[in-house]
């Protein structure tokens, strides 16, 4: 580095009494005074407020400084403030730095030796403003236009706030119809609205929208790039139907000699190869699921062609590979339910009337299997007891997920409620360990169940749940009288533990996203920034996240739309200059550095290159480089080593 | 003659030991004066050579303040730390310079009793080892 005489200003902030109560401030300024490179040294009673920041802007144009310290506050406070107030007095803002002498020093010291390490803080940080380089920021362009990846209430929500902004959206969804579990459900709760009659007017406003784009049966396969400029790739499946021909008469279906169970309806009935999940979905189209066609190539049946006057039918069909450039990605691939394999010791899976949530709603539901009446799966037999079980498969760190579900009290309770309005001589139990309904109304309408329904609710873990006869009997203990309960019910109905859908990992892995330890996708802070993922425009919306019930998922959309819409809004992107950098004349081609980036902002050929956007300079590979080739903008070995000597100098305390 | 103080380089990452560091000092708690901070964004850019060089400079004693492993801003700069530390604790032991005088501890951004507790503790440690010899003689 070429020893450029320095002409550094040091400014000390009393902070009223905070600093200069404990810090001696005049002697302060006077030893940084002294300190090498320092042309300038004062102290000021309130660094931060107008008169102090004009204080600073004269000193640099006065005193023409080459670097400025303020030995003030904690940088997380006002490092922004005085780089500002730097750059409009003309001097690059990365070459101002604070001396932490507040929370660091005069507030948790007292007596001279506070004013002692203050000096030596300061004198540190001289050094480092010494060696820093003017740095800007580097400048990407944004494309406009957004990627969501899944197609439930929460992708639906976030595609039209974004695209309501004026912003092209791709939607993404692997399933043949949008939808998601929202389409499946009955009633919600605590209103008792019925889903489909809330959510089809959305999905047919998604489906109308100019400025969105469904690619439904379709994967987002790979993603490179960085913010305000993803490459991704996108695998549409061929559904061998032209939705723009298909005028879904359904005569194909009627002809379809395949039957396999019904995903929509939970396996709960059978549909045929060709198929639309239910009548309202979006796309608005059959579909030919050529895994269990009898044969398309060579075609073996054809049936369904024969009779589609429309020529809707394609065999030809070929899957589509999309590249497409967008700007940011909203992931919201929403939430499965935890595996029946699972639970062997609540007979899931092994006996047919044990059946899950999702299952019991396709029961409740108009357009279910049984058209909403409530008969049970193995002999169609309308059921007089239902045990309900919460935490199935959830709060059990031992055996199977740790966590809370969050959504199952509620739509237990909503169970309940909704079987004894369908069977009003029914009897309905529930087996809880706590009824959490934290949300506006929800407690009201766990009492309504509880003391209007006459729905038995014992607080206790079912032990075991078998088959014996017709009867399905549940053994549990009821905790609040210690005494062991029997019910020989006719159907039982496991509130399942909420699990990320599969293939989050997977796909969290291509968009170098984290995930937490039961595979939810990871937001950047739990507090502050729910809403975002860690790597740079990518947001989160819905129970991807974590269990979420319909309003969260839809709060959080709206959220993250509209981060994505004021990512999307901004006329350039700045990334921050202080990342690393490669000497390439040092540099051997090792490659030590790369597997050490988080990011997959270094490649190396002969040599390493860090791609400066996505770097977010932690500086890992600095530190693992073993020929110093790699280094870091405004925190260089030699700078750190001069302020580690400086700290440590006796003489430079001056004190 | 005065009471041997130690002095310490305190190496704190930005988002988690830094802002650790700063709570102590918003909830007033008082701790020893002997070590002066030098933030980084990630401990992850500490290098091994930094803490010998800061041992060679006069320091007794050099602390490392991460986030919790898995709570690393910058997803695992902290488990690379921990790997070099854990080696240069190892090398230093071989060149006769106690381990101790070397710390790394994780300290979150809500910790600040914590660091004040980890600063009152390592310079206790390092009054009990005396200081580093080479760095003797001097009050």
């Amino acid at each position: 580095m070429p020893e450029i005489k320095p002409r550094i200003g040091v400014f000390v902030c009393h902070c009223g009494k905070n600093i200069a109560g404990t810090v001696d401030v005049a002697k302060l300024a006077e030893a940084a005074s002294r300190f090498p490179g320092v042309v300038y040294a004062t102290h000021y009673e309130y660094m931060c407020s107008d008169p102090g920041q004009a204080l600073l802007k004269r000193a640099i144009k006065e005193h023409r400084l080459s670097g400025v310290v303020v030995a003030a506050c904690s940088p997380t406070m006002h490092e922004e403030t005085f780089r500002k107030a730097a750059e409009e007095a003309g001097l690059n803002p990365y070459l101002v730095e604070i001396a932490n002498i507040r929370e660091q020093v005069s507030w948790v010291h007292s007596g001279p030796k506070a004013t002692e390490k203050a000096v030596r803080v300061t004198r540190a940080v001289v050094e480092k403003v010494w060696g820093d380089r003017p740095l800007e920021p580097t400048e990407i362009g944004v494309v406009r236009r957004a990627l969501v990846v899944g197609g439930g209430i929460a992708g639906i929500q976030a595609a039209l706030d974004i695209a309501n902004a004026g912003f092209e959206v791709l939607l993404v969804e692997r399933s043949p119809s949008i939808g998601g579990h929202m389409a499946q459900l009955s009633e919600t709760f605590p209103t008792l609205d019925c889903s489909q009659c809330i959510l089809t007017p959305k999905m047919v406003e998604v489906s109308r929208h100019p400025k969105i784009r469904i690619l439904a049966y379709s994967e987002l396969e790979e993603v490179s790039g960085f913010v305000g400029n993803y490459r991704v790739r996108i695998r549409k499946k061929p559904t061998y139907v032209d939705p723009a021909k298909c005028n879904l008469c359904g005569e194909c279906a009627k002809v379809c000699p395949v039957r396999v169970p019904n995903e929509f309806d939970r396996g709960l009935s059978l549909r045929s190869a060709i198929y639309i999940p239910f009548p309202q979905a979006i796309p608005s189209t059959y579909t030919l699921d050529a895994e269990n066609c009898l044969g398309i190539v060579p075609l073996r049946c054809g049936k369904c062609a024969e009779v589609c006057e429309a020529k809707a039918i394609d065999f030809d069909m070929q899957e589509e590979i999309l590249e497409e450039e967008v700007g940011a990605i909203v992931l919201a691939t929403g939430y499965e339910l935890y595996p029946k394999e699972a639970m062997a010791e609540y007979g899931y899976g092994t006996v047919p009337d044990v059946i899950d949530g999702l299952e019991f709603e396709r029961l409740l539901s108009a357009s279910g299997p049984t058209r909403g009446e409530i008969r049970r799966p193995s002999d169609g037999k309308i059921p007089k007891e239902v045990v309900f079980v919460q935490c199935s498969g959830s709060r059990d760190p031992e055996h199977h997920k740790p966590y809370c579900s969050k959504i199952c009290c509620m739509y237990t309770a909503k169970h309940a409620l909704l079987y004894r309005h369908a069977v009003p001589a029914g009897q309905a139990y529930v087996f809880y360990i706590d009824i959490r309904a934290g949300g506006k109304d929800y407690e009201e309408f766990v009492n309504r169940a509880m003391e209007e329904e006459r729905i038995l609710y014992i607080r206790g873990k079912v032990a075991k749940v078998f088959r014996e006869g017709e009867k399905v009997v549940v053994w549990g203990v009821d905790t609040l009288t210690g005494k062991r309960v029997e019910v020989r019910a006719d159907l039982v109905v496991l509130a399942q533990a909420v699990v990320p859908s599969p293939g989050t990992e997977e796909l969290a892995r291509k968009l170098r996203v984290a995930c937490g330890g039961e595979g939810f996708l990871k937001e950047a802070h739990p507090k502050l920034r729910p809403l975002e993922a860690l790597t740079a425009g990518i947001f989160l919306a819905g129970a991807a996240q974590g269990p979420k019930d319909i309003p969260e998922s839809v709060a959080q959309a709206s959220g993250a739309a509209a981060k994505v819409v004021a990512l999307l809004s901004r006329p350039k992107l700045e990334h921050p200059p202080e990342v690393a950098e490669v000497d390439e004349e040092l540099c051997s081609g090792c490659g030590i550095c790369a597997p050490q980036c988080p990011y997959g902002a270094i490649t190396v050929d002969e040599v390493a290159h860090v791609n400066e956007i996505l770097c977010e300079g932690c500086g890992t590979c600095v530190a693992a480089c073993p020929s110093g080739a790699m280094s870091f903008r405004n925190v260089g070995d030699e700078q750190v080593l001069r302020m580690v000597r400086a700290a440590l100098e006796v003489e430079g305390a001056g004190v | 003659m005065p009471e041997f103080e130690p002095r310490i380089v305190a190496f704190l990452c930005r988002w988690c030991a830094a802002a650790g560091a700063d709570l102590a000092g918003t909830s007033r708690l008082q701790y020893p004066p002997n070590a002066i901070p030098i933030r980084v964004n990630c401990s992850g850019r500490v290098e091994p050579q930094w803490v010998v060089e800061a041992l060679k400079a006069g320091a007794d004693g050099v602390l490392i303040g991460g986030c919790h492993p898995g709570d690393c801003h910058y997803v695992v700069g902290n488990y690379k730390t921990r790997r070099r530390i854990y080696l240069l604790r190892r090398m230093l032991a071989e060149m006769g310079i106690e381990p101790e005088r070397v710390r790394l501890e994780w300290i979150s951004a809500t910790e600040g009793a914590r660091f004040a507790q980890v600063v009152s503790d390592f310079v206790a440690e390092l009054k009990r080892l005396g200081p580093l010899h080479g760095n003797g003689g001097r009050g």
